[in-house]
């Protein structure tokens, strides 16, 4: 079976399994958009060795996405100090890495990698994700309950939640500025802003041209690795480094699978135990009541 | 209770009263057949209930400020452990612990076993309940909960495990209402509704089955969608749903000898002989189920160790951890079973029961919180997150209570 087809089976029968049981009938699911990667998807590309950790993408996501004034200014080099992580005030951060053996830090910008199979999109049970042609993962707040499994799934550790809203909590996290740029074709403000070239928006696939031509015509300077390229299904935002990647915060554990083939084994469950369980247990409840039946009859034929 | 059987009194079981003259209304089927005063004093007399009335007045006043302030008012608001112990507790531990009312409604309907006949409703009461308390759970963590039934009918994400769950638990929730209209049917009056079930059982009981096991397992499979996130050796992708289904078997059944081990110490004036005559062997029956079931999954958590290669982890701080569980919640509750079914030691049976309750507990924590996350940093639940959790478990224990005082559950409806 192609990926494409095997997906469809699985949808099938999640979507069918819950229906089954509730109708009694089967059905096929339609209600799941198609996602995955698409051939014309734009991406970023991210070289760390060029990154001097000025912060001038932070700014200028904060202005273009209307989050919150931070508490420290953004020409306040002291919060590198720290380890952060996106937050739903800050929809992307730089930390610092001091790397054993070398002169001086790399700098690592994180937001949403806008994921090929997004493990947010399909963990989410009422469907407010959505992968976009142009390669953005959409977040719909209008219909989301908040159960927070996406930040759950998120292998990056990305999407983050404003609890302290008490009417209208939503998960907070980058959207690639797909409403206001990348729609039109156009670069997002944290790539513009940036004075050192770390940013190199275009199509994934030329992306990944670029990265690895700098890997061949620079091999000194850079690991044999495109981070993004295979990780978790592929991302869109994809990191080259002079250092080893776990070195720079990056989990290089994650496989190359999408997050949903590891859910794939109960999925198969599901239309197994729908269509097995009941003859299975009526079974046994035939051969359980025999001798009861019988001895009905014979008392009645008394 | 106690001191007004000694006055002669007996507990309202019967539409009419004892002198077979007037039939009870349903207020004093309420007051179990006692009048407002003597209600009021008992109640009061009952130190229990003192503690409950301030775990009430102050949990409550806090409960209400998760809704006025939101849930950065009760919990550590964070992005790293979105799920807390409203889900780690309420919905983890709570949803396995009612996996009674579907072992006992397979083992007497289905498997024609009419030996358990007298503990299947208290089974079935305490699924009921434990799904309902989950979803109440579930309410007070939800960032919107008014939200609820999205996933329903407003925006469908059929692909994910969580909409399986939403649904299933649903569905679930109220075929067990349709399993215990029966005791309330007696109680009210209505022979004709009690009829219309008693002619559905089978099916409703086999539903019960398929979607049990599927919601059960679903929970394990939530956990599939962090592979990275949970220490390994508590998760196993391929086998953790059924990890999670094969431990709600013995989590409902030994949660069921708990309950009834409780029914029968405080609350012997409502039980009748049908339920106290029987049950030291019917725990014990239980405690054979559970005993086979804790020995399935001892070997499927062995298999799931040895297919991802995890036994180097055995040898960590964390390996250690997990090996303490699997002994307290699996091992010894294995060995302590077999002698007291051996021996027909009921008190033993009884006390495994509790530990294997607590060990279920633990196994459900740690995945969903405690190893959660291992790579990262440990987060200790904000206080009031605890308070609430203490709250709305009171109120789980006082509603279980109300119904016991009531329903037919554990006597027999005189005609
Ligand atoms: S990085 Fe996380 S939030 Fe972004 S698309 Fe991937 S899974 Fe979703
Ligand atoms: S928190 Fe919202 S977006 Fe995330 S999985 Fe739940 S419903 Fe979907
Ligand atoms: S792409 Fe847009 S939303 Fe995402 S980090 Fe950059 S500026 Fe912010």
């Amino acid at each position: 079976m192609n990926e494409l087809s095997r997906r469809k089976f699985l949808k099938g029968g999640l979507a069918g399994g819950a229906m089954v049981s509730l109708l009694g009938k089967s059905s096929k699911s339609e209600a799941a958009p198609s996602f995955g990667g698409y051939p014309d998807s734009m991406g970023v590309l991210v070289d760390l060795t060029r990154c001097v950790g000025c912060r001038s993408c932070e700014a200028a996501c904060n202005k273009e996405q209307g989050l919150p004034a931070p508490d420290l200014p953004f020409d306040d080099m002291s919060v590198l100090e720290e380890k952060r992580r996106t937050s739903e005030g800050a929809y992307t951060v730089v930390n610092k890495y001091e790397i054993p053996g070398k002169d001086h830090p790399l700098y690592r910008k994180m937001q949403c990698n806008h994921c090929n199979e997004p493990a947010c999109l399909t963990s989410c049970f009422v469907n407010a994700y959505r992968k976009t042609p142009e390669g953005a993962v959409m977040y719909d707040p209008t219909v989301c309950v908040g159960c927070r499994t996406c930040m759950i799934a998120c292998p990056f550790y990305v999407p983050a939640y404003s609890y302290s809203s008490v009417l209208n909590p939503v998960i907070k996290k980058c959207i690639f500025c797909y409403e206001t740029r990348l729609k039109f074709g156009r670069p997002p403000a944290c790539v513009e802003a940036c004075p050192k070239e770390v940013l190199t928006f275009g199509k994934r696939t030329n992306l990944l041209k670029i990265a690895h031509d700098r890997i061949r015509n620079y091999p000194d300077k850079y690991v044999d690795q495109v981070y993004g390229e295979k990780e978790v299904g592929g991302t869109a935002w994809m990191y080259l480094s002079s250092a080893p990647f776990e070195e720079v915060g990056f989990d290089t554990h994650l496989g190359n699978d999408p997050i949903i083939n590891y859910v794939k084994e109960f999925l198969t469950v599901v239309p197994m135990v729908l269509t097995i369980w009941p003859a299975l247990f009526a079974g046994f409840h035939l051969l359980a009541t025999r001798k009861d039946v019988q001895n009905k009859e014979n008392s009645a034929g008394k | 209770m106690n001191r007004f059987i000694a006055q002669g009194k007996t507990p309202l079981a019967a539409h009419v009263s004892t002198d077979g003259m007037t039939m009870w209304s349903v207020k004093e089927k309420l007051l179990l057949g006692l009048t407002p005063k003597e209600y009021v004093a008992q109640a009061i007399r009952n130190p229990l209930n003192w503690l409950f009335a301030v775990i009430f007045i102050f949990g409550g006043a806090i409960t209400v400020g998760r809704f006025i302030f939101g849930l950065s008012y009760v919990t550590h608001s964070s992005y790293d452990y979105p799920w807390g112990l409203f889900l780690g507790w309420g919905l983890f531990v709570m949803v396995p612990l009612s996996a009674s009312g579907f072992m006992l409604g397979t083992t007497v309907e289905v498997f024609g076993r009419h030996d358990f006949k007298p503990i299947e409703r208290l089974a079935l009461l305490n699924g009921l309940l434990g799904y309902l308390f989950a979803v109440i759970f579930l309410q007070v963590d939800l960032g919107q909960p008014w939200r609820l039934i999205y996933p329903m009918f407003v925006s469908l994400g059929p692909a994910a495990v969580l909409f399986l769950v939403a649904w299933h638990v649903a569905t679930y929730l109220s075929v067990q209402v349709a399993e215990l209209l029966p005791a309330f049917a007696e109680w009210v009056n209505w022979p004709g509704l009690k009829k219309t079930v008693k002619s559905m059982i089978l099916g409703l009981t086999i539903s019960g089955i398929i979607l049990s096991t599927l919601h059960q397992g679903a929970l394990g499979a939530l956990f599939t969608y962090a592979p990275g996130k949970v220490h390994p050796l508590w998760i196993s992708a391929p086998f953790q749903w059924f990890h999670f289904f094969c431990s709600s078997i013995f989590a409902g059944l030994c949660m069921l000898i708990v309950v009834s081990t409780l029914c029968k110490k405080f609350m012997a004036w409502r039980c009748d002989d049908n339920f106290l005559n029987n049950l030291d062997r019917l725990t014990l029956g239980l405690a054979k189920g559970s005993a086979l079931a804790l020995i399935t999954y001892l070997v499927i958590k062995i298999i799931g160790v040895a297919h991802d290669g995890d036994w180097g982890y055995l040898a960590s701080g964390w390996g250690q951890w997990f090996m303490l569980e699997m002994f307290i919640g699996v091992i010894l509750p294995i060995i302590l079973f077999t002698i007291a079914i051996k021996n027909n030691m009921v008190g033993l049976a009884r006390f495994t029961a509790f530990i294997t309750v607590l060990g279920i507990a633990l196994n459900r924590l740690n995945t969903a919180l405690i190893t959660f996350n291992w790579k990262l940093y440990q987060e200790i639940p904000h206080w009031r997150e605890v308070v609430i959790v203490i709250t709305i478990y009171s109120l789980f224990i006082v509603t279980y209570r109300f119904i016991l005082y009531r329903l037919p559950i554990l006597y027999t409806w005189k005609k």
